[in-house]
Order: structure tokens, then C-alpha cells, then sequence
């Protein structure tokens, strides 16, 4: 169990810790920019930085420049202000070499941010060694120059949008693929061995059927010259092709394909262990059908509900491909975003603070359902 | 079912039921199936019915340099991943099985995170860790990752076929005189074979239908099918995409059928032993 632990530990755990650190972890400023940070400590915010601290500046950005890392500087900066990068890289080339007379003078001449309290704000707190920056910024908040957490300005938020989109997403998936999983696991519970077991390879067969060939299949049903558009145009049935791919139709469509069976599968196994005496009492006792099923089996099959929208919801709210290849611009969810902050901008603290909020949200529920179900009825059927 | 005579009323509901269920189960099947004569279809567009059929969207898998090779990747980091998780995973199992400790569940829970965690966090974290080790040059760090991900199968079938395990074998063989490994080789292995080997299958399958991670970690030199696949789709896409999809259709029906046997099997066993 030890090699097993240890493998865990460093192929899993370690890594992932490492990475969803970045989230608080932000070394960068204190180290391209020692001198500034460190006079940075005791200002006290009101007025403007003393004297010092302007010169301590001139001399990192000097420093910066030559050794090459005042990009990355700038990069970070520019993540909380706007503007950042190019004023550190504007003050970088027109600093010369010795500044004769107060260095505030000069860089204030350089360009007037050096001269408003926000940018000195920003610089300090982007000092670290933590940082909450990047765990505000994904509920679209940030702290403004005093220090105090305020909302981004309208046209900057993003991610609120996003989590509740994500949120909206897997709920709505995970409601279609309880109405329509409810009565097929009845249904199928409710047949002789041989009959149930063939139904039941039915749902297994998707099941086990790779998730790219089943979004893949959707694509190729769904796009403009696909198999339903050129079915619905031979019936005569629309005049043009109707657009059913590159929207949320077609996440709804496919993810309800890809996790119905989550659903379906602990549906099945709590019904069948329901003798139908039950039912046949309560309806000989003179309760109307309806009213049996609602009164007596229902309840029974609660623990199976609960179980299958967990499930679901969970694996939902982690999608990623699926909607990447059947949605459109406005239907992706949380993980496209871990991705694209990940690989194609390579910010890391806020692909790390993202995916604080993803798994936040997958363990507290994942607790919920073990709760509920446990861990060895996992996802085997 | 018998019961008491049914109404009108009733009879119209079970119906319902039927013709809903059967709707439903369309829909699963359905887009799985229609996407398997595609593959043998002689144009070259998704449309029903076929013009012909052929086996030229085959003849251009088996020859091309996009998809041949991912194939060959696919196979590589799936067998390599599963025997490192299948190894692991059951002596885990067995450790845990054997004795309990204190903090054993956190340590179960640990194990079995990987199917847990959303495969996006796992993909961006190896990927960070992983990079600066020069690990997402080679096929190392796509089979390390996708090991993690088939630990879990592995864990949870093996335990799960443990649980039937009667412990007075092992006392019998070690009473006996067997040394502890050639108890485990001759008396526990075989019987829980079954088990270990089911979790094999899965452990494969989570390999071969990964995407992401594959998407993140692997170089020009690893891509894996469904990393073709995820790129076929966005680019041109042409009908060798459903000949690739057919195929690894047929290989989750075998996956399929091979579970399904071992778990039969499995039943056997223990109710003999």
C-alpha cells in the first residue's frame, strides 16, 4: 500500500497542491522588484510614498531590465491595473541611467501614474509573498486603494458569469436527466431477468463507449449538413438546415447523452431491491394507484434520486470537452477557462484560483453523496 | 407482474411508460449506432441513405500519419498505465484489506481522489508539476498521470472482491507452512484475480478514452486517439473520423464484454470458495 501511497502523493496530490497554490502564492514582484517591496512594507498608504521608495523603484526597474525579467513583472502587474505593462516598460526606457534632482520628480515627469496612489496601491499589493488577488478576481471582486474589497467594474466581470453559468448548466442537465432517467429505471426494474438485462446493456453500451465518440456522434447528427438536418430537409419537415450545434441545445443534447446513465444506473439498483408487494398492498388497502406510487414507492427511491443527481451534477459541473466541441462562445463552462488561463495565457494564479472554486464545489458535494451512498457504489453499476 | 385486474386508465400509463422508455433508449443508443455505417459509407459526406459502401475510410486510417500513430500512442500509454495502476492499486487494496490502522479511511479517500477530482484540475496540475521535469517530452509523464486516474478502478475492484474473501485461507496456507508470497501466488491472487483484472479493463478504458491530460501533456510524438479525434473534429472533418470513432466503439464492446465475463466468473468463484 506504501508504493501506492507515495505514487498517489507524487504524481497526484503534490502536483495539484503545487499548482492550486499558485492561487495565494506571489512571489514574483518581491523578487524582480526587492527594493520596492521591501520600502513598500512601511508606507502607510495615505499620501504618497516618500522619496526612498521612489528611488528604491528606479534602481529595481534598472536592475529589471538588465537582467530580463521586467516582462514578467509587468505581466503580473498588469493582471490587477490595466495600463501596468506599459508603464513599467515606458519608465524602464526613458529612466537614464542618473537621476539628478528628486527621483519622484522624474518618474512622475516619466508618466502621472507614478504620481496617484492607486499604482502605488497595486505595487504593494502585488508585493506578497500571498496574495488574495487572484482568489477575488474569480468572483470578479478586488480591493481597491485603501484596501477594502469592492466589485470590478461592470464591463470587467467575467467569472461570476461564468460559475453561475457552470451552476445553471450541470442543473439543468442534471433535472432532464432525472425526468428522463426516473421512469426508464422504473420501467426496466420492473421486468422479468432476461428482458432487464437486455435494456440494461442498452444503457451500459453508451456507458462504456468513449466520451469523444459520443460527442463526436453529435457533431456529426447535429452540424449543418449533418445526418438530422439532411432527415428533417428529405420529410420535407423545415425548408433550410436549422442550426442545432455550436449552442446550448446541443451541451444540453450531448451532456444529457454522456451522464444519463449516471443517473439511470443507481435508479435501477435501489428500485429493484423494492419488492412490488409494497405497492400491490397499498393499492388493495385502496389507495389510488397515483397515490401509491407517490406515497410508497417514491420515497423508497429517494436514496437513489439523491445518489444519481450528485453524480451527475458533479461530473457536470467538471465538463469540459463536450462543451468545448458542441457549444458555442457563450456555453462554456469553469474548466474551459482552467484550460485557457492554464495553457494559452499561462496565468497560473488565476487558473489556480479557478480551479479552487471547481473543487471546492466537487468535494462538498462528493461529501454529501458518500454521505448518501458511499464510496463503493462508485461509478461501477 | 400480476395484481389486482388493471384499469383502463392504468394499462394507458404502463404504455406511456414503454413508448417513453423506448424513446429514451434511442436516444442513448441511437447516435452511437448511426455513426457505425458512416464508416463504410463510399462518399464522403454524413449523410443518410449511403451512397455505397467501401472501405476506404479504413484503408485512410490504416494509412495515415494523423491517426496510425495515435493508435500506436493510444496502445502504448494505455497498456503501460494499466499494468503501473493494476500493481499498485492491488497491493493497496491488500494492504488495506489485511489490517486496519488509524487513518486508514483518509488514506482510502486519498486513493481514490483521482476519480473525484474534475480531470481538468489533474491535467493543469500535471502539467505544471510535470513540465520542469521535462516529464510532457515523452510518453513518462502522460503514463504516470493516466496511472493516478486508473488507481481508483483498480482500489475499488480489488476491495470490492476482497470483501468476499474468506481470511481463513490465508491462515491455512501460512499454518501450513507457505511463505507470505507464495500464499499470496498460490491462494489469494488466483482467487482474487478476477477482481484485479476487471480492474485492469477499467483502468485501460479511463487510459483510452482520455482526453484531456492527453490534450495538456502530450507532445507531437504521443498524441493519443482521442486527442486526434478532439482535433479531427475542429479542422476538416471527414468520414476516417467515423471509422475511428467505429473502432473504438468495437474496442469498448470487447472492454465491455470482458468485464461482464470476469465479473461472472467472479461470482463463481466466490460462491465455490
Amino acid at each position: 500500500m506504501l508504493p501506492l501511497l507515495l505514487f498517489v502523493a507524487l504524481c497526484f496530490v503534490v502536483p495539484i497542491g503545487m499548482m492550486l497554490s499558485h492561487a495565494i502564492v506571489d512571489p514574483d514582484i518581491a523578487r524582480i522588484l526587492p527594493n520596492v517591496t521591501a520600502a513598500l512594507r512601511t508606507w502607510d498608504g495615505r499620501d504618497l510614498p516618500p522619496e526612498p521608495v521612489y528611488a528604491a523603484l528606479a534602481n529595481d526597474i534598472r536592475a529589471a531590465r538588465e537582467s530580463g525579467t521586467l516582462a514578467s513583472a509587468a505581466t503580473r502587474l498588469n493582471y490587477d491595473v490595466a495600463g501596468f505593462r506599459t508603464l513599467l516598460f515606458a519608465t524602464g526606457r526613458r529612466l537614464p541611467s542618473e537621476v539628478t534632482g528628486p527621483v519622484r520628480d522624474a518618474l512622475v515627469a516619466i508618466d502621472a501614474k507614478w504620481g496617484e496612489r492607486e499604482t502605488w496601491a497595486a505595487l504593494r499589493r502585488a508585493g506578497g509573498p500571498v496574495t488574495d488577488f487572484y482568489l477575488l478576481a474569480a468572483l470578479d471582486l478586488r480591493r481597491d486603494a485603501e484596501g477594502s474589497i469592492t466589485g470590478v467594474r461592470a464591463d470587467e466581470r467575467v467569472f461570476r458569469n461564468v460559475l453561475g453559468r457552470t451552476l445553471w448548466i450541470s442543473a439543468v442537465v442534471t433535472l432532464i436527466c432525472l425526468v428522463l432517467g426516473y421512469p426508464v429505471a422504473y420501467v426496466i426494474a420492473a421486468q422479468p431477468p432476461g428482458r432487464a438485462s437486455v435494456l440494461l446493456f442498452l444503457v451500459l453500451l453508451p456507458f462504456w463507449t468513449s466520451l469523444l465518440v459520443r460527442t463526436v456522434a453529435w457533431v456529426v447528427l447535429l452540424q449543418k449538413e449533418g445526418v438530422l438536418n439532411n432527415l428533417l430537409l428529405s420529410l420535407g419537415l423545415v425548408q433550410e438546415p436549422l442550426r442545432m450545434i455550436f449552442n446550448r441545445f446541443a451541451v444540453y443534447v450531448a451532456m444529457v447523452h454522456v451522464l444519463l446513465p449516471f443517473m439511470v444506473l443507481p435508479l435501477y439498483s435501489v428500485m429493484r431491491g423494492i419488492p412490488s408487494g409494497y405497492v400491490r398492498a397499498a393499492v388493495s388497502l385502496g389507495a389510488a394507484p397515483f397515490t401509491a406510487f407517490r406515497r410508497v414507492y417514491l420515497p423508497m427511491t429517494l436514496a437513489g434520486v439523491g445518489a444519481g443527481c450528485l453524480m451527475v451534477f458533479i461530473q457536470a459541473l467538471g465538463y469540459y470537452i463536450t462543451p468545448a466541441l458542441v457549444g458555442g462562445g457563450d456555453d462554456q463552462m469553469i474548466s474551459y477557462f482552467i484550460a485557457f488561463y492554464a495553457s494559452k495565457t499561462v496565468n497560473w494564479g488565476m487558473a489556480a484560483a479557478l480551479s479552487i472554486m471547481l473543487l471546492t464545489t466537487t468535494l462538498i458535494l462528493y461529501a454529501v453523496y458518500n454521505r448518501l451512498a458511499g464510496v463503493d457504489r462508485l461509478r461501477l453499476g | 407482474m400480476g395484481g389486482p385486474p388493471s384499469t383502463f386508465g392504468q394499462r394507458m400509463t404502463r404504455r406511456l411508460l414503454a413508448v417513453f422508455t423506448g424513446a429514451v433508449l434511442v436516444f442513448l443508443v441511437a447516435p452511437i449506432v448511426a455513426i457505425v455505417p458512416l464508416s463504410f459509407s463510399s462518399g464522403s459526406f454524413f449523410q443518410y441513405p449511403l451512397p455505397g459502401l467501401s472501405l476506404r475510410w479504413y484503408e485512410d486510417f490504416f494509412t495515415s500519419s494523423f491517426w496510425l500513430p495515435a493508435l500506436k500512442n493510444s496502445l502504448i500509454v494505455g497498456s503501460a498505465a494499466t499494468a503501473l495502476a493494476t500493481v499498485l492499486g492491488t497491493l493497496a487494496a491488500l494492504g488495506i484489506w489485511r489490517a486496519r490502522f488509524p487513518g486508514q479511511a483518509l488514506i482510502l479517500a486519498t486513493l481514490i481522489s483521482p476519480m473525484i477530482v474534475p480531470v481538468i484540475i489533474v491535467a493543469v496540475g500535471t502539467y505544471f508539476a510535470f513540465a520542469p521535469l521535462g516529464l510532457t517530452d515523452g510518453y513518462a509523464g502522460l503514463i504516470l498521470a493516466h496511472a493516478t486516474l486508473g488507481v481508483p478502478f483498480v482500489v475499488i475492484t480489488v476491495l470490492a472482491t476482497l470483501s468476499g474473501f474468506d481470511r481463513t485461507l490465508v491462515r491455512a496456507a501460512e499454518g501450513l507452512g507457505a511463505s507470505q508470497w507464495t500464499t499470496f501466488r498460490r491462494v489469494t491472487l488466483p482467487l482474487i484475480l478476477p477482481g484485479v483484472a476487471s480492474g485492469a479493463v477499467f483502468a485501460f478504458a479511463a487510459s483510452f478514452d482520455e482526453v484531456i491530460v492527453a490534450l495538456l501533456m502530450a507532445g507531437p510524438g504521443q498524441r493519443t486517439l482521442p486527442r486526434q479525434m478532439f482535433a479531427g473534429i475542429n479542422d476538416n472533418i471527414s468520414l476516417t473520423i467515423a471509422a475511428a470513432a467505429t473502432l473504438l466503439i468495437a474496442i469498448s464492446l470487447v472492454l465491455m464484454g470482458v468485464v461482464g465475463w470476469l465479473q461472472r466468473r467472479g461470482a463463481r468463484l466466490q460462491r465455490a470458495g
